[in-house]
């Protein structure tokens, strides 16, 4: 009860804090520079210059201080030894180099970068073509989206009992061993089973994915205009041809930027790792191994950072791309 | 394409079939999970959750009564007994621990010389034999039985009052409400000034925004969580509420500003020339007709928090007091694996409320997706 009262009085404060804010400073700029009287024009013309920047600043405050700060600060942390106290300059960055964990963890991360995004973007293409064409594709579009709502650690489970084992004698409760056995094969421990494990921790994000590329995926056919289509059938295009060689160039513009989004939700990927195998058993990946540095046992925060600013590295790329797409289109 | 010329009927068939079977593969994992969390904990142990609605088959033994508990039957020394307990319906039975399901309910055998045993459907079994019992102890008899389905709500009772899911509940609570309605409200002002106000640097900065976007949140642990230390906020709500915020501003910003840009330039232009000052443009007019990309952001923001373990297990503390329920269901995966009953009821209670906030508002929300991705497409 007391928990509640403290949640919802603060943010009553924040959002009084917030609104006050606004509404103030635009009320205090509006006393100094009115915007009537003699100096209207003037007024006006000062008061326009400044009000970006009362509208703009607390985003701005955040976004520096969340944002900006920690990728210079962690910069700086990755030059210096573990507690911060000696600059060891590149020292850290080569102990990653010559470290097993984290090539591991680069190799895990380049796999997870190859499977992920394609299996995704391909199952979403598919589930898009399928259910787009049916009357009850609404209500499947939903189905195979809801996984998007769920929590890594929520999917976590949910894929740890499809992954579950029993010995061989016992009745197996797992979906996937149970298959296994049906069909005469040995139960297997999925989670242990070097290097496939990798691929069935990806499933789980797959398994996430795979509605929000549908959903995006499924907006951009609809908007192929219809006389292409028209005119490839016309021409006797079988359904396979239209839609490879019609639909799918068309949507290439759109496939690339699904790509690219879970490709950076596949960079950060932790909690899966985390709840289902902690990277035992060869499924390290960067992200997990960065957490392990920083907050397990005595937290090294030299290395630690020298694996966050690999994984800002990573991402580099895309937001150059992104930024470069949006001020194509801002033009 | 609807009314596509040519397309054969068994190709709609074919459509509509692994149409189903894709659902159908995308659905079970979260079914199995929601079927287990009301089975009983020994039906979870000895069943797969499909084979719920059948009964679960469990196999065992029984010893009947000893020479003692015979009783003389037309010239026959007689022990009956029932190897049947509450609503179990019996499958097949034996003798040998080799062959447990060996004979059928009704069949009658002779177990040793001159020993009768039948063991009817209901349970109901009769040793039979000219002379008189001596043995001991009571022969055995295997059985292979089905309980009927049970399902119950007990999982969900207990999870809530003694796993402290409850506590966790409101941590998740108080920590998700202010986290996403901070951003919005920031964003909002923000999204306006670099749609419609003239200044400089305001691409530059949008393009700025756009690049924020990508960066991994695991860069700003240490540095934030320093930070927050250092100026005595310490590990508690506040911290969390602005890391959350500023970790969702990003996307806020840009999705609103999208949609922003897309409002009749008209409609603002003649609001300016009546004489509205800006902020009442803003509260009057940009934040009435944006309320959908408003509603997809608080979304958006929403699912993203209440699901969200890494921001959580670094900015609030892991103690019981201050556990959301992702840090929570991650220690019971941890302490309670093979619990399943546990386990299940835990996650379907924890990933309840985005399902509902999801099936609720999944207009919205696909709306966002579509003004936040579907660019240059």
């Amino acid at each position: 009860m007391e928990l509640m009262w403290l949640a919802i009085s603060t943010i009553a404060i924040g959002l009084f804090g917030c609104v006050a804010w606004f509404w103030g400073s635009n009320m205090v700029l509006d006393a100094i520079y009115p915007p009537r009287g003699e100096n209207a024009g003037d007024n006006i013309r000062r008061a326009n210059q400044i009000r970006p920047w009362l509208f703009l600043g607390p985003a701005l405050l955040f976004l520096g201080l969340y944002l900006v700060y920690p990728v210079i600060d962690s910069f700086w942390r990755s030059l210096h030894s573990s507690d911060g106290s000696r600059f060891v300059g590149g020292a850290n960055y080569v102990w990653l180099l010559g470290d097993d964990k984290f090539r591991e963890s680069m190799l895990n991360n380049m796999l997870w970068l190859l499977v992920v995004p394609a299996l995704s973007t391909l199952f979403g293409l598919i589930a898009a073509q399928l259910t787009d064409r049916i009357r009850w594709g609404n209500i499947g579009k939903s189905l195979i989206f809801m996984p998007m709502a769920i929590s890594f650690v929520g999917a976590g489970v949910i894929w740890k009992f499809i992954y579950e084992y029993r010995a061989a004698d016992q009745a197996q409760i797992g979906l996937l061993n149970w298959i296994v056995t049906r069909f005469g094969g040995e139960p297997q421990i999925w989670l242990t089973l070097m290097p496939w494990n990798n691929f069935f921790l990806m499933i789980v994000l797959v398994w996430i994915q795979t509605g929000f590329a549908m959903v995006i995926l499924s907006a951009a056919l609809r908007g192929i205009p219809e006389e292409t289509i028209e005119a490839a059938i016309l021409d006797g295009a079988s359904p396979w041809q239209v839609f490879f060689r019609i639909k799918v160039p068309q949507i290439m513009g759109t496939i690339a930027v699904v790509w690219t989004t879970i490709t950076i939700v596949v960079l950060k990927v932790f909690d899966i790792v985390f709840v289902m195998t902690n990277g035992q058993w060869g499924t390290q990946v960067l992200a997990n191994l960065m957490y392990d540095w920083m907050f397990r046992g005595t937290p090294d925060y030299g290395r630690g950072s020298a694996i966050a600013m690999v994984l800002m590295v990573l991402v580099t790329p895309i937001m150059i791309w992104n930024i470069r797409n949006t001020r194509r289109e801002m033009r | 394409m609807e009314g596509m010329a040519g397309q054969k009927s068994s190709l709609v068939w074919a459509v509509n079939i692994s149409a189903f079977l894709l659902v159908l593969l995308w659905t079970i994992p979260t079914l199995g999970l929601f079927v287990s969390s009301f089975r009983d904990r020994d039906q979870i142990a000895s069943s797969g959750w499909w084979q719920s609605f059948s009964g679960s088959e469990q196999t065992g033994f029984v010893r009947t009564g000893t020479g003692d508990d015979a009783i003389q039957m037309d010239g026959l020394h007689v022990i009956e007994g029932n190897v049947l307990k509450g609503e179990q319906k019996l499958v097949a039975w034996g003798t040998g621990a080799r062959e447990p399901a060996r004979y059928q309910p009704g069949d009658t055998v002779e177990i040793e010389e001159g020993w009768q045993l039948t063991v009817r459907a209901d349970g109901s079994y009769r040793l039979a034999s000219r002379q008189p019992f001596e043995m001991r102890r009571g022969e055995r008899i295997f059985t292979t039985t089905m309980a009927p389905p049970k399902f119950t709500t007990g999982n969900y009772e207990r999870v809530l009052t003694a796993e402290g899911l409850g506590r966790a509940f409101m941590n998740t609570m108080t920590v998700t409400v202010p986290a996403t309605v901070i951003p919005i409200l920031i964003a909002a002002f923000a999204a306006y000034a670099l749609a419609w106000m003239e200044f400089p640097g305001r691409a530059l900065l949008t393009a700025a925004v756009v690049g924020l976007l990508v960066v991994p949140l695991q860069v700003a642990l240490i540095p934030l969580l320093r930070l927050h230390n250092d100026i005595g906020i310490g590990k508690g709500y506040l911290g969390i509420w602005l890391a959350h915020t500023g970790f969702g501003l990003p996307l806020a910003i840009y999705l609103l500003r999208n949609y922003m840009v897309g409002l009749p330039r008209e409609v603002i232009e003649s609001a300016r020339v009546d004489g509205a000052t800006e902020f009442q443009i803003f509260r009057r007019i940009i934040l009435p007709l944006s309320f959908p990309a408003l509603a997809s952001f608080a979304i958006f923001q929403f699912l993203w928090v209440w699901n969200d373990l890494l921001v959580a297990t670094v900015f609030l503390g892991n103690t019981r007091e201050q556990l959301v329920m992702t840090g929570v269901l991650r220690e019971l995966m941890g302490s309670k694996g093979g619990e399943w009953e546990i386990l299940a009821t835990s996650a379907f209670i924890s990933i309840s409320v985005p399902l509902i906030v999801f099936f609720a508002m999944q207009k919205y929300l696909v709306r966002g997706l579509l003004a936040g991705s579907v660019k240059g497409g």
